[in-house]
């Protein structure tokens, strides 16, 4: 028998480098150099580009200045577009998190940090492509300027809900804004991205698909079916993953980050892999583009993995101080995606601090004020806002019998409870 | 293994939570091939706290965090399981059971049976369920009835502190795989289904004194929760609560009936029931089309059926997703369930 003669085996179980209370030390972290990685031409083979799943594409330097052959060279309206989207991202989130915690809405969810990786995104993708979003690409809606009035009504599960109160808080649906409903269940959006990609490809449309989960979210199967899926029809999609490092309490390294990146997942199944630095809003962009271009020019999928950090807890229901170090987040070696593409456009003299300043306050207000239209159509903590009928709609184009049955059954029991 | 005489112990309060905590922490000092996994487990101790500082005290070998895939989860539970181990899987969520439900359903259920003996599963996958939470649709599912449906898996839903420890120490020495529902509604006290009333904690209950140390409660054993002569309501989780409080209110003489595991079901105490009193009601949230509900109103009429004075009821929640803000209206609360009995009470 082999072995025989060997140690015994030991089972690897991962361990982050830091845990609630240490001083947390980047100093082994290599800082990409920002424009030293090249860019190659869209219509490149994947087995031609793999180095670039190892290395990180960066634009912004330490001054804010934009480097090297990813500089998207974006006008300056575009810009300050997405600073705008990024801001106003950060200011909704700030915002409704506070309703959470007020008591209006059972849950919320913030994607502060990570702003730059849909927003700029979203800029990069035509309005008419479809995004298949997880639950923290809030900033898709707003840099597609979908009203947030609209956003908070969902929140609020209120009278203007055009979910009709049915879905968990930020589990939006937006399809006039080209934004799939969102699922709570991990993953699902990405065969399904991939799915709606081919069928546009069949039907020789031009639109391509974009597809978002977390690093955590790649160890589900529907990842995997996803990727062969989108290698096997070449299928116009643009996956992409948000790596913040964390899924709930688990690091990064539950996802397998201890062995390879993310990016590199799409090697073994003949995909395009970008890494990019998701806190670059130029960087963000130019990986998109290129990986749209890619797409709609039928030379297959991408996917891209965008390096940043999860600035808050998880969620409402979540408590980062107990299982990570709230150092890691304060020296975060990739900063802040609003505070860096704002340093670059002052740089660039468009834009100063003092209209900085104003812009926040004019977005908080704005904020502030559809928090309040919202308001008047109800609030989840006032009690049941939709009417008890518009349960048993949706379940089937044509409600069945059983079910009308059921909904007469439900306004008796209403009538007898003088409700 | 050693199976010791050890005595329960000294005797505590404990909350569900604590109680399934317990129970893992009996259930892996007594036997060192136990293991703990799930997503969020480890460090953390999960996000409802069930297996908090069970890592620190048998190391991360035996409770370790997992990847995001409960298709994974589940299957690499059933191969620990083949090479000898007792794996305890948590699933965060019933509601996202699904993706591991070919390694649940085609391979821990039937690999006993098609290996002839050869390889078993003993697997005890832990998983909420349940509403009542403002959890929407994806926090709140009750599908019990579709793992019941599956020959080979057992079928596990305790309702209070004591028999959730008692359950899950049995659910984990049972050489068959057992799924263990956890109503999460009810984890820090029971919930009688007024939801505009402060909910009283465990504490104030008698089912909160624990034992510290081993017991069993045994699956397949209902449990008689009050004796009554008019009608026998049948009943498992958050549910019974609900019935023992629709009882108290409108003192109908019922007679409650937990039914604490629904596979293996104790149909001998359920039949005796519903002989006495000639009526039944059966109760759950989950859906109401090919809800267990369906099953035991099947079996009360082939066994019962002459001792039955009026068609068996099921209040159950309706046969839609679980909705966000029509939580309540969803819910088979004190109205649904006390216009049931009036009906069945009727003639
Ligand atoms: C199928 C499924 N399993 C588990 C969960 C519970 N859950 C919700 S979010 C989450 C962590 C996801 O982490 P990641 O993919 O990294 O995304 P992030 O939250 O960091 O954006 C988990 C485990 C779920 N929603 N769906
Ligand atoms: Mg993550």
């Amino acid at each position: 028998m082999t072995g025989r003669n060997l140690p015994p085996l030991s089972l690897h179980i991962p361990e982050p480098d830091f845990r609630p209370g240490d001083e947390v030390d980047y100093s082994d972290f290599e800082m990409p150099v920002a424009g030293a990685v090249a860019r190659p031409a869209t219509e490149t083979a994947p087995a031609a580009i793999r180095d670039m799943s190892y290395v990180m594409i960066r634009v912004l330097d330490d001054e804010g200045r934009a480097q090297g052959m990813w500089d998207p060279r974006l006008a300056p309206e575009t810009l300050l577009k997405m600073l705008r989207s990024m801001a106003l991202t950060r200011a909704f989130d700030d915002r409704l998190y506070r309703a959470q915690r007020q008591g209006k809405t059972s849950f919320y969810m913030k994607c502060t940090g990570e702003e730059a990786t849909s927003v700029a995104a979203a800029h990069a993708l035509a309005y008419d492509d479809m995004c298949f979003p997880s639950y923290r690409q809030q900033g898709l809606l707003i840099a597609r300027d979908w009203p947030i009035v609209d956003m908070i009504n969902q929140i609020y599960s209120n009278r203007a809900d055009r979910l009709k109160g049915r879905q968990l808080p930020i589990m939006y649906s937006a399809r006039e804004a080209n934004f799939f409903s969102i699922s709570g269940n991990l993953t699902t959006q990405y065969p399904q991205a991939v799915g709606w990609a081919m069928a546009s490809a069949s039907r020789g449309d031009t639109r391509i698909a974009a597809a978002w989960c977390g690093e955590g979210s790649t160890a589900e199967g529907d990842f995997h079916s996803a990727m062969t899926f989108a290698a096997v029809y070449r299928a116009p999609v643009i996956l992409n993953v948000i790596n913040n490092q964390w899924a709930i309490s688990s690091f990064s390294g539950f996802a397998g980050a201890e062995a390879t990146t993310f990016a590199a997942r799409a090697i073994g199944y003949g995909i395009a892999g970008l890494r990019v630095d998701g806190n670059d809003a130029l960087a963000v962009y130019a990986a998109t583009q290129w990986a749209a271009d890619r797409a709609r020019n039928n030379h297959g999928p991408t996917l891209i993995e965008h390096f940043t950090y999860r600035a808050e807890g998880h969620s409402t229901s979540d408590d980062p101080t107990k299982y990570r170090s709230a150092d890691e987040g304060v020296k975060w070696p990739l900063g802040d995606p609003i505070a860096r593409l704002k340093k670059h456009v002052i740089g660039l003299g468009i834009w100063d601090e003092e209209r900085h300043a104003a812009m926040d306050k004019e977005l908080a207000e704005m904020v502030r004020a559809a928090q309040k239209e919202a308001e008047k159509n109800g609030i989840l903590a006032d009690g049941l806002k939709q009417s008890f009928d518009s349960m048993f709609e949706d379940v089937f184009e044509v409600m069945p019998d059983h079910l009308r049955d059921q909904q007469k059954q439900m306004l008796e029991e209403r009538r007898a409870a003088g409700i | 293994m050693s199976i010791a005489t050890e005595s329960a112990g000294e005797t505590r309060t404990m909350n569900m939570i604590q109680a399934i905590n317990s129970a893992l922490d009996v259930a892996m000092g007594r036997d060192d091939a136990t293991v703990v996994l799930g997503e969020d487990v480890g460090f953390f101790g999960g996000v409802f706290k069930a297996t908090e500082g069970l890592q620190k005290k048998y190391g991360k070998t035996r409770v370790f965090d997992t990847p995001i895939s409960e298709n994974g989860i589940i299957g690499v539970a059933v191969g620990m399981a083949t090479y000898g181990l007792r794996p305890i899987p948590e699933i965060q969520f019933a509601d996202y059971i699904y993706p591991g439900l070919d390694q649940l359903v085609s391979e821990a259920a039937r690999l006993r049976y098609r290996s002839a003996g050869e390889f078993t599963a003993p697997i005890t996958v832990r998983t909420p369920f349940g509403g009542g939470i403002f959890g929407g649709q994806t926090h709140s599912q009750s599908p019990e009835a579709l793992f019941a449906h599956v020959s080979g898996l057992k079928t596990v839903i305790p309702s209070n502190p004591y028999d959730a420890k008692g359950l899950l120490i049995a659910a984990i020495e049972d050489n068959d795989p057992v799924i263990f529902f956890e109503p999460k509604r009810i984890y820090n006290g029971p919930f009688d289904g007024h939801y505009d009333r402060p909910v009283s904690p465990w504490s104030r209950f008698a089912e909160s004194a624990v034992p510290d140390g081993y017991y069993t409660v045994p699956l397949g054993k209902a449990k008689l929760v009050r004796e009554g002569d008019d009608v026998t309501i049948l009943a498992y989780g958050t549910m019974v609560h609900v019935a023992r409080g629709v009882i108290d209110e409108t003192g109908i003489d019922a007679e409650l009936i937990d039914l604490r595991t629904l596979v293996p079901l104790d149909v001998e105490t359920i039949v005796a029931s519903v002989r006495k009193t000639g009526r039944c009601v059966v109760v759950h949230e989950a859906t109401r089309t090919g809800g267990f509900g369906a099953e035991l109103s099947a079996l009360v009429q082939e066994h019962c059926f002459h001792s039955l004075e009026a068609p068996v009821e099921r209040v159950t929640g309706w046969d839609t997703p679980y909705p966000h803000s029509l939580e309540w209206a969803y819910f088979p609360g004190p109205v649904r369930l006390t216009e049931a009995l009036k009906r069945v009470m009727q003639d």
